[in-house]
C-alpha cells in the first residue's frame, strides 16, 4: 500500500483492519527478538494508523525536513514496534524488515534512530521528555518557513514526570506555537506500576491548561471514530494561537486480552505459546510481513 | 621566535556576537536562540537584525536543546546560546540524543568557558566541557584563540553540516590573529616555526603559548607554537610532523586534564609516535573565585607554566637520547 503526499479517504472500517494487522506486526516482532514493549505499542496502534492512514498529509519519499507536509515524532520511542509497523505498511519501506526489529545490523532500532538513516524517522528517541522540545522547535521551523502543515507528536503519561516537559509546555504557549498536536498517551500505567503509584500526575488537563495549552480529551483512545473525531476537533483549533493537546486515553495492550489491564505487558515479550494467543484474537488483513 | 602584536584587547564572545550576525547576513536559514543570557552572550546584534530569526528560550537549556534540533527539520541552522556549564553537562543527555546521535544540525555556542569566568567560582567555570563534547560521536570541538578567530569559526561553522561544539570566555584577551581571516574546520595553524618542542595550545592560552616561546627563545630553546583551534577533528597529521622535528610536546588548554586536547594528543603520540610529552591543564581540581589572571596563576596556566613545562619535556628529550646512545 503507498500513499503518496496526500490526504486520504481511508474508511474507518479500513482504519480498523489495518489497526489489527498493525497489532500482529507488534506482537510478531517483539516476539521474534525476545524484547520490546507490546504494552504501549498496542495501546497507541489506533491513534497512530487514524494519524498515518487518515489524518497526516505526509509523504512515503521520505524527506527529511518534510516541507509541505504534517510531520509526527514519537516522544516515547520504546513504542518503536509499533511506530516501525505504521511506517512500513503505509509504505516508506517493505514490511519484510520488520522481521529485522532489534536485531543486529538493523535499522529498526530497539528505540527509534536516525543514524540507521530508516524512512520516516526524524530524530532518535528512548531516553524520555525531549520529544516534545523537538516537535516545537519543527513546528517554529514550519512558521518560519511559511509553510502551513502540522506537526504532531506522541508522548507517554510517565513520561509527563520528565521536567522538560514543562519547559517545553510554557516555550510553546508563550511562543504561540499553535501549528502542533501533541498527544499523551494516558493509560495510566508505567514500568513501576500505575502513574498514580508511582509518581501522580495529579490533573493533567488542568496543568496543560494553566500553562496556556488548549486541551481536548479523547476518552476513548482505542476507538477509531473517537480518534479521528478528536482529531479533526484538534486540527480545526490550531492557528488560534494556542498549542493543542489531545489526552488519549488508551488501554495498554489493547486487542491481546491477556496483555490488557496491566503494566505487566510494559516491556516484556510473548513466549511461543502466548504469541499464537495473542494472534487468534488479532485479524490478519494485509499479509504478515 | 615570530614576533606577534595586538592592538587591542577583546573578548572571544563578542567575536561570537559579531560572527553570528555576520552568518546570518549570509545564510537566511541560520536562526539563535538563547537561555536568557543575551547580553553574555552577545546575540543582541542579531536580533536586531534578524528579530524573527530569535528565539527566546529562558532559563531552560534542555528545551533548548530539543527546540534547537526540531528546527533543524526544515533546513534551520540553529546557534544556541549559553555558559559552557549549561550548555554542555547540564544537556549532555539532551545533546546526546537529539543532537548528536540524531546527526542534527546544531551549532551549540558556548561562552564564559573554564576558569577565566572569574569570580562566579566554580559552579560556573567549567573544565569538563571538552571532554564531554569530544566523546560524543558526530560531534565537532571548535575552541578558537582570540576576537578575530572566534568570529571566523563562528560565520564558518554554517557550512558545516552536523553538531558543533564552538566555546568561548568572557575576558578580553590580546586579538592579534589576522582580521577577516578564513576559517578551516579541523586545520592546525602553525603560528611559529621551532626545532626543539612543539607547543599545542588552544583556546585561551594559545596566547600564553607564544609568551612562552618568547621567554623559552631567551632560554636557548626554540619552540614551534601551533594553534589547535579544532580539538574533534583533531589535526593528527600536523602533530606528526611537528613532533618527528621537535622530538618532544607540550600542550595546553583552560580544561582538565582528563578529557581534554592533552589527553587527545596523548593518544596520537601513545599510537604512532610515543615520546615526552607534559599536559598544562587544571589538574583534577574544580576552580573557585577570583580574578581570571589570579585563578590562571594559582592552577598553572600561564605562560610560565608552559615554559615550564617545555624544559621538562626538553630534558626528558636529552634524557632519553643519552640512554639510547
Amino acid at each position: 500500500m503507498l500513499i503518496e503526499n496526500v490526504e486520504k479517504t481511508t474508511t474507518v472500517e479500513e482504519l480498523k483492519k489495518i489497526a489489527s494487522q498493525v497489532r500482529r506486526d507488534i506482537v510478531r516482532m517483539v516476539h521474534c527478538c525476545s524484547s520490546g514493549h507490546p504494552g504501549g505499542s498496542l495501546g497507541c496502534a489506533d491513534y497512530l494508523v487514524a494519524l498515518y492512514f487518515r489524518e497526516m498529509k505526509h509523504n512515503t519519499q521520505f524527506n527529511m525536513d518534510g516541507i509541505n507536509e504534517d510531520l509526527f515524532f514519537l516522544s516515547n520511542g520504546h513504542i518503536s514496534p509499533l511506530w516501525y509497523s505504521v511506517l512500513s505498511r503505509a509504505g516508506y519501506f517493505p514490511a519484510s524488515e520488520l522481521g529485522t526489529f532489534r536485531k543486529l545490523n538493523s535499522r529498526l532500532q530497539g528505540h527509534p534512530a536516525t543514524e540507521e538513516h530508516l524512512p520516516g524517522i526524524r530524530i532518535a528517541s528512548g531516553s524520555l521528555g525531549q520529544g516534545l522540545s523537538v516537535a516545537v522547535g519543527a513546528a517554529q521551523a514550519k512558521k518560519l518557513n511559511k509553510d502551513n502543515r502540522l506537526v504532531y507528536v506522541l508522548m507517554g503519561d510517565g513520561e509527563q514526570q520528565e521536567g522538560q516537559i514543562w519547559e517545553a509546555l510554557m516555550y510553546a504557549a508563550h511562543h504561540k506555537v499553535d501549528n502542533i498536536i501533541a498527544a499523551v498517551d494516558y493509560n495510566g500505567q508505567q514500568i513501576d506500576g500505575p502513574c498514580d503509584k508511582v509518581m501522580s500526575l495529579g490533573d493533567l488537563k488542568a496543568k496543560y491548561e494553566s500553562f496556556g495549552w488548549r486541551v481536548l480529551e479523547c476518552a476513548e483512545g482505542n476507538k477509531m471514530e473517537a480518534i479521528i473525531e478528536t482529531l479533526q476537533k484538534a486540527k480545526s483549533l490550531t492557528g488560534q494561537g494556542q498549542p493543542i493537546a489531545i489526552l488519549l486515553k488508551t488501554e495498554m495492550g489493547y486487542g491481546v486480552d491477556y496483555m490488557m489491564g496491566s503494566h505487566k505487558w510494559h516491556g516484556a515479550a510473548p513466549n511461543d505459546e502466548q504469541l499464537a494467543k495473542a494472534l487468534a484474537q488479532l485479524e490478519e488483513t494485509l499479509g504478515d510481513y | 621566535m615570530k614576533k606577534f602584536t595586538f592592538e587591542e584587547k577583546i573578548d572571544t564572545r563578542s567575536g561570537f556576537g559579531v560572527g553570528l550576525v555576520e552568518a546570518g547576513r549570509l545564510n537566511s536559514n541560520v536562526v539563535a536562540l538563547c537561555a536568557d543570557l543575551i547580553g553574555s552572550l552577545k546575540m543582541g546584534d542579531f536580533i536586531k537584525e534578524f528579530p524573527d530569526r530569535f528565539f527566546q528560550v529562558g532559563i531552560a537549556e534542555a528545551n533548548m536543546i530539543g527546540l534547537a534540533a526540531g528546527l533543524t527539520i526544515g533546513g534551520k541552522i540553529p546557534y544556541t546560546g549559553t555558559f559552557a556549564n549549561f550548555s554542555t553537562g547540564r544537556v549532555f543527555d539532551q545533546i546526546r540524543q537529539s543532537v548528536s546521535y540524531s546527526e542534527k544540525n546544531v551549532k551549540i555556542c558556548a561562552s564564559h568557558a573554564g576558569l577565566t569566568l572569574g569570580e562566579d567560582g566554580a559552579t560556573h567555570q567549567i573544565l569538563e566541557d571538552i571532554g564531554m563534547m569530544k566523546m560524543l560521536p558526530h560531534m565537532v570541538v571548535i575552541n578558537p584563540c582570540d576576537f578575530n578567530q572566534t568570529k571566523a569559526a563562528t560565520i564558518a561553522i554554517a557550512n558545516h553540516y552536523g553538531p558543533v561544539y564552538l566555546r568561548f570566555g568572557r575576558p578580553a584577551v590580546p586579538n592579534f590573529t589576522p582580521k577577516d581571516q578564513k576559517f578551516e574546520i579541523g586545520k592546525a595553524l602553525l603560528l611559529n616555526e621551532g626545532a626543539d618542542v612543539s607547543i599545542f595550545a588552544t583556546g585561551h592560552m594559545v596566547w600564553e603559548a607564544i609568551k612562552a616561546g618568547e621567554i623559552l627563545e631567551q632560554k636557548g630553546i626554540d619552540a614551534e607554537i601551533i594553534n589547535i583551534h579544532t580539538i574533534k577533528p583533531l589535526d593528527t597529521a600536523a602533530i606528526l610532523k611537528s613532533v618527528q622535528k621537535t622530538k618532544c610536546a607540550v600542550s595546553a588548554e583552560e580544561h582538565q586534564v582528563s578529557g581534554g586536547l592533552g589527553e587527545s594528543i596523548a593518544q596520537v603520540l601513545a599510537r604512532n609516535y610515543p615520546l615526552p610529552l607534559e599536559i598544562v591543564a587544571v589538574n583534577d581540581s574544580f576552580g573557585e573565585s577570583g580574578t581570571p589572571d589570579q585563578l590562571m596563576e594559582k592552577y598553572g596556566l600561564t605562560a610560565n607554566d608552559i615554559v615550564k613545562a617545555a624544559m621538562k619535556v626538553v630534558e626528558r628529550k636529552a634524557a632519553m637520547k643519552s640512554l639510547s646512545v
